[in-house]
C-alpha cells in the first residue's frame, strides 16, 4: 500500500525541511521525501496537498482520556477521535483514571485498547505514588516495562519533599522523567480562580501565583539535587517560567509545557461565573500570559500541551466554586497555536516544533519527524482556514470549552496515522 | 424615570439614578411600617419564595415581613447549601420551585455567582439576598438609605468600612453603592483581610483603623467571624479588638456627628465595643427598620408587568 | 398625531368652582367639626390644598389636610409596570372623621376605589365624601361624587389636562382631542 502526499509545504523541524516537497508512504512508513516524487511513483494513492502545510502528526503530552473508569466524560475511542480531528496523532494520557494508572495491567489495557480501536498513538503516563495518594512509590520499573513513558501524580501534587526526591531518583533509575503538577496546596486552600482584581470583584476565593511558583521552585531544586529529569506541566505564571529559564541556564534537566488556554485567555474570562473558564492552574493575569508568550518565543517552554480535561455537562453546570476544573483542548490546540504565529509571537517553524519533535523528546518517543523510515504520522494543515467553533460539534464526548463560538484560523484538513487517514475535514 | 428591573442581582450594574429611585421608593414604603395596619394590597396574589441555602434569620425575616406587608404570599424554604451532599443540583432545586409558579425568588447562597446562575435559568424574578462573598444588594441599599436619613445626602460624605473585607458579602455592594452616589469610601483591616485590587473598585485602602476613621462621616463595622480566630487570618479576637475594634477612644478621631453602622449580628467587645454599639452615634436599629422598607421597594419594583407608557 | 386642545375652564372658572365646592362641603357637613381634607396625589393633592385653604378662610379655622398616594392600591400594577410610588402624608387620626377625598378628574372610578381602600387602611372614618373638579363620565364602578366642579361628557379617547403653575396652583383646564 503506497500513499503519495503531493505538492504540500513540508515543514519538518528535525530534518530542517521547509518547502514544497512530496512525501511517499509505504507500509505506514515514510519511504521518501523529495521534490516531484510523483514522476517516479506509480500505483500510489495520491493525496493532493496543494496550498497545505504538511507536518509530522501533532503530539500532545498532556491529555486526560478518562479511560478506564470515567468513560461518561471520555474514553480512548472518543478521545483519540478528538485528537485526530485536531491533527494530533500521539497523546500521553494522565493517570488519574479509575483505577489509577499505577499497575501494569492498566497500562496494558490502555495501550491495547488504543491500538485496536483508537485513531491516535496513546502513551500512558503512570502515577508517581500508588493510587496517587502521595505515600508509597508506584512500581515504576514494571510500569515502564509495560509501556508507560513518564510518571506524574497530575492534579494531585506530591506534598512530601522526601517522596518526591525518591520519585526522581527511582524514575531516573528506569530512565523516565517526572512530570510535575506544581501547586502548594496550603496556599491554594479553597481558591477556585486566580487571585487578583477579578476574583476580588467576583467574590471568589483566589489562588495566588506563589502557590505555583513555590512548588515549581521545589521541584526544580529536587531535580537539580537528584540530577534527574523533570518536566513541568502547564506553567502558567511569570514566576514559574522564569524559574525554568534560570534552571535551564544552569544546566538543570528540566523541560516545561504551556497550554493553549494559558497563552490565550486571562482571568477576565471567568466573569459571568463561566465554569468553562475554571481550570487548574487557573487562568492568570495578562502579565502572566505575556510571560508565557516570551517563554514560548525564547525556547524556555519546550512544548504546547492541552491538559485536555473532559467533564460532563452536569459537572460544569453548577455554582462556580464547586464546578470541576479543566477544559477540552485537543480540537483547539492547532488554531490557538496558529494565532501565536499570526500575531508574531512565535514562528511557524517554532509552532510545529512545539507540537511535534519537542514534546516527543520529552517523553522519549520515536515520533515527531518525517525521517525516512519513521512511522508516517502526518497532518495536513490549512493555516488560513477560517471556521467557527461549535462546541456541540466537537468529537470529544465532553463539550466543556471556553472557546465556543470563537472564530478560528487554521485547521487540520487531514490526519494520517501510520499512513492511514484517520480524519478528514468536511469542506 | 422608569426603572423596570427583572432581577436585583447586585449594585454593580445599577446607575446612581436607579439607586436613588429605589431609595425614594423605599421612603414611600417606610410610612406603611409606622401605621396601625401595616399592610397594603400592592402585591396581592403574588407568591414570593425565600430560598435560603444558608441560615440568615435577619435577612430572611426582613424579606418575609416586607413581602407580607405588601400582601404577597411568602414561603420560606431552607435548603442545604451543598448540592453535592444533597444530590440535587441548584438548577434542579430552583426549577422544582419554579414549577409551582412563584413570581419572585429571594435567594441566599454560599456560592458567589449563584444568583446570577439562577437568574439565567429561571423565568421568575430573582432577588439576591447575598451570594457568597460577592454581592448583597439589599443590605447596601438599606445602609445607603440609613446614611441618607441621618446625613440628608450621600454625595460628599466619607465612609469607612472596617473588618474582614475579603470574606464580607456586603462590602462590594456597599463600595459600588456609595461611590456611585458620590461618597468617598475607605476600607480598613489587617492585610490578611484585604484582597488585592480593592482600589480598582473605587476605594481607599487602610491598614490602620485610626487613620481610616479620621474625620469620616460614617463608619461601618463588619462582623468578624469568630470561627476565623486562630486560623491564619488573625491570631486572636483579643488582638483584633485592640487594633481593629471601634471603641469610645478611637471614635473621637471621626467627625463629632459620625454615625456607626453594623450589618449585624454584632460581636460586642470584638469589632465594636458595647459603649459604641449602644452609644449616641449608633444607627444600627435604624438599619434594621429601614431594611424592611428597602426590601418592600425591591419586591415592588421587580414585580411590575411589562412597562406601558401612559395608559 | 396632532392634538387639539380646548379650554374648558379658565383661571376664574377654576377658582369659582373650588370656592363653590368649599361652601358646599361646609354646608353639607353643617360646619367643619371632624372634617378633614385628603387630596389624591398628585393633582388632587394640589386641588385639595386649595379647597382646604378656602374652608379655613371661610370658617376661620384650620382643617387638617393630608395627601394620599394610591399607587400601592392600584388594580392595574401588573399591566402598567412600575409607577413610582409616592408618599402618603397624613399626620392625623382618621377615626370618626368626615373625610373629603379630593381628585382632579373623575373617570372610571378605579382611582377613587383605590383611595378609599387606602383611607380605610389608615383608620375608620365616620364618612368618606368625594370632591371632583371635572367629572368626565365613563364610570366602571358604582362611585358617585358629592361635590363636582363641572360635568363634562367626553369620549374615551379624549383627555382632560389640569394645568398647574409653578406653585401648584391650578390655572386652567383643557380638553385634549387626538
Amino acid at each position: 500500500m503506497r500513499v503519495l502526499v503531493k505538492n504540500g509545504h513540508l515543514l519538518d523541524p528535525v530534518n530542517n525541511i521547509d518547502g514544497r516537497y512530496d512525501v511517499l508512504i509505504e507500509d505506514g512508513k515514510v519511504a521518501a521525501v523529495g521534490a516531484d516524487l510523483a514522476l517516479a511513483v506509480n500505483d500510489a494513492e495520491i493525496i493532493a496537498a496543494d496550498g497545505l502545510l504538511v507536518a509530522p502528526g501533532l503530539i500532545d503530552i498532556h491529555v486526560h482520556l478518562r479511560d478506564p473508569g470515567l468513560e461518561y466524560k471520555e474514553d480512548i475511542i472518543s478521545g483519540t477521535h478528538a485528537a485526530a480531528a485536531g491533527g494530533v496523532t500521539s497523546v500521553a494520557c494522565m493517570p488519574n483514571t479509575s483505577p489509577v494508572i499505577d499497575t501494569a495491567p492498566v497500562v496494558e489495557y490502555i495501550i491495547n485498547k488504543a491500538r485496536q480501536h483508537g485513531c491516535a498513538n496513546v502513551y500512558p503516563v503512570a502515577a508517581i505514588s500508588q493510587a496517587m495518594k502521595g505515600d508509597v512509590l508506584s512500581e515504576m520499573g514494571e510500569l515502564k516495562a509495560a509501556g508507560c513513558v513518564a510518571f506524574s501524580d497530575d492534579g494531585v501534587p506530591v506534598v512530601s519533599g522526601e517522596l518526591m526526591r525518591r520519585a526522581f531518583e527511582y524514575a531516573d533509575t528506569f530512565g523516565a522523567p517526572i512530570i510535575s503538577h506544581a501547586e502548594d496546596l496550603s496556599l491554594v486552600g479553597e481558591g477556585c480562580m486566580n487571585e487578583g482584581d477579578v476574583a476580588t470583584e467576583l467574590g471568589l476565593k483566589g489562588i495566588p501565583w506563589v502557590a505555583e511558583d513555590a512548588a515549581t521552585a521545589r521541584e526544580i531544586m529536587l531535580a537539580e539535587f537528584t540530577n534527574s529529569r523533570l518536566h513541568m506541566a502547564h506553567v502558567s505564571t511569570r514566576g514559574s517560567v522564569e524559574l525554568v529559564r534560570q534552571a535551564k541556564a544552569r544546566g538543570v534537566k528540566v523541560t516545561c509545557e504551556a497550554t493553549p488556554h494559558h497563552f490565550t485567555l486571562t482571568d477576565e474570562a471567568v466573569r459571568g461565573y463561566n465554569t468553562n473558564a475554571k481550570m487548574n492552574p487557573p487562568l492568570r493575569s495578562q502579565a502572566d500570559v505575556d510571560a508565557v508568550h516570551a517563554g514560548l518565543a525564547d525556547g524556555t517552554i519546550d512544548a504546547i500541551a492541552t491538559d485536555h480535561a473532559p467533564h460532563h455537562y452536569d459537572e460544569k453546570n453548577v455554582e462556580f466554586a464547586i464546578a470541576m476544573n479543566g477544559i477540552v483542548g485537543l480540537e483547539t490546540m492547532l488554531p490557538l497555536t496558529m494565532n501565536l504565529v499570526r500575531t508574531g509571537v512565535i514562528s511557524l517553524r517554532q509552532a510545529i516544533a512545539l507540537m511535534t519533535c519537542q514534546p516527543a523528546a520529552i517523553i522519549g518517543i520515536d515520533r515527531g519527524s518525517l525521517n525516512v523510515g519513521a512511522v508516517a504520522d502526518l497532518v495536513l494543515i490549512d493555516p488560513e482556514f477560517e471556521w467557527t467553533l461549535d462546541a456541540k460539534q466537537l468529537k470529544s464526548k465532553s463539550k466543556n470549552t471556553p472557546f465556543d463560538g470563537w472564530t478560528m484560523h487554521g485547521a487540520a484538513i487531514r490526519t494520517l496515522l501510520a499512513g492511514r487517514t484517520v480524519f478528514q475535514r468536511e469542506q | 424615570m422608569n426603572f423596570n428591573p427583572k432581577h436585583i442581582l447586585g449594585i454593580k450594574n445599577l446607575s446612581a439614578a436607579e439607586i436613588h429611585f429605589i431609595l425614594d421608593s423605599a421612603a414611600s414604603f417606610k410610612e406603611i411600617n409606622s401605621r396601625q395596619i401595616k399592610k397594603v394590597p400592592t402585591l396581592r396574589g403574588k407568591t414570593i419564595v425565600n430560598l435560603f441555602f444558608e441560615a440568615s434569620t435577619r435577612t430572611r425575616t426582613s424579606f418575609e415581613i416586607a413581602g407580607k406587608r405588601l400582601s404577597a404570599d411568602t414561603i420560606n424554604i431552607s435548603a442545604s447549601s451543598s448540592s453535592v451532599v444533597k444530590g440535587e443540583t441548584l438548577e434542579d432545586t430552583a426549577k422544582n420551585i419554579e414549577a409551582m409558579h412563584p413570581d419572585i425568588i429571594v435567594m441566599r447562597h454560599s456560592a458567589s455567582g449563584a444568583c446570577d446562575y439562577l437568574a439565567q435559568r429561571l423565568k421568575c424574578s430573582v432577588i439576591n439576598a447575598g451570594d457568597g462573598t460577592h454581592e448583597h444588594p439589599s443590605q447596601a441599599l438599606l445602609d445607603a438609605f440609613t446614611i441618607r436619613q441621618h446625613k440628608k445626602k450621600i454625595e460628599g460624605l466619607t465612609v469607612t468600612i472596617a473588618g474582614d473585607i475579603t470574606h464580607s458579602r456586603v462590602v462590594r455592594s456597599n463600595i459600588y453603592c456609595l461611590t456611585k452616589l458620590g461618597a468617598k469610601v475607605r476600607v480598613a483591616g489587617p492585610r490578611t483581610m484585604l484582597p488585592p485590587g480593592l482600589e480598582k473598585l473605587g476605594c481607599e485602602v487602610f491598614t490602620d483603623l485610626r487613620e481610616a476613621i479620621r474625620d469620616v462621616d460614617c463608619i461601618m463595622m463588619l462582623r468578624i467571624q469568630r470561627e476565623r480566630q486562630g486560623k491564619t487570618l488573625i491570631p486572636s479576637l483579643r488582638e483584633y479588638a485592640r487594633f481593629y475594634g471601634l471603641n469610645p477612644d478611637n471614635i473621637k478621631l471621626a467627625k463629632s456627628d459620625v454615625i456607626v453602622l453594623h450589618p449585624g449580628p454584632m460581636n460586642r467587645g470584638v469589632e465594636i465595643s458595647s459603649l459604641v454599639a449602644d452609644g449616641p452615634h449608633n444607627v444600627i436599629l435604624d438599619q434594621v427598620e429601614n431594611g424592611v422598607a428597602v426590601r418592600m421597594a425591591l419586591l415592588y419594583l421587580v414585580s411590575g408587568g411589562e412597562s406601558v407608557q401612559n395608559v | 398625531m396632532s392634538t387639539e386642545s380646548v379650554e374648558i375652564l379658565d383661571l376664574d372658572g377654576v377658582n369659582r368652582a373650588l370656592t363653590r365646592i368649599a361652601h358646599e362641603i361646609i354646608e353639607k357637613n353643617k360646619g367643619v367639626d371632624d372634617l378633614v381634607v385628603i387630596g389624591i396625589r398628585t393633582g388632587g393633592a394640589f386641588l385639595g390644598e386649595q379647597i382646604q385653604q378656602r374652608i379655613n378662610k371661610i370658617e376661620s379655622v384650620t382643617v387638617p389636610f393630608g395627601s394620599i398616594d394610591i399607587t400601592m392600591y392600584r388594580d392595574d400594577l401588573a399591566s402598567r409596570g412600575h409607577l413610582a410610588v409616592g408618599q402618603t402624608d397624613i399626620r392625623f387620626n382618621l377615626d370618626g372623621k368626615q373625610v373629603v377625598l379630593v381628585d382632579d378628574v373623575l373617570f372610571t372610578g378605579r382611582t377613587i376605589r383605590a383611595a378609599m381602600d387606602a383611607v380605610m387602611d389608615l383608620g375608620r372614618p365616620q364618612s368618606i365624601q368625594l370632591a371632583i373638579l371635572i367629572d368626565r363620565g365613563h364610570r366602571e364602578l358604582p362611585i358617585r361624587p358629592d361635590y363636582i366642579g363641572r360635568n363634562l361628557p367626553t369620549s374615551r379617547n379624549e383627555q382632560i389636562k389640569v394645568d398647574f403653575d409653578e406653585q401648584n396652583i391650578p390655572r386652567a383646564i383643557y380638553l385634549l382631542k387626538s
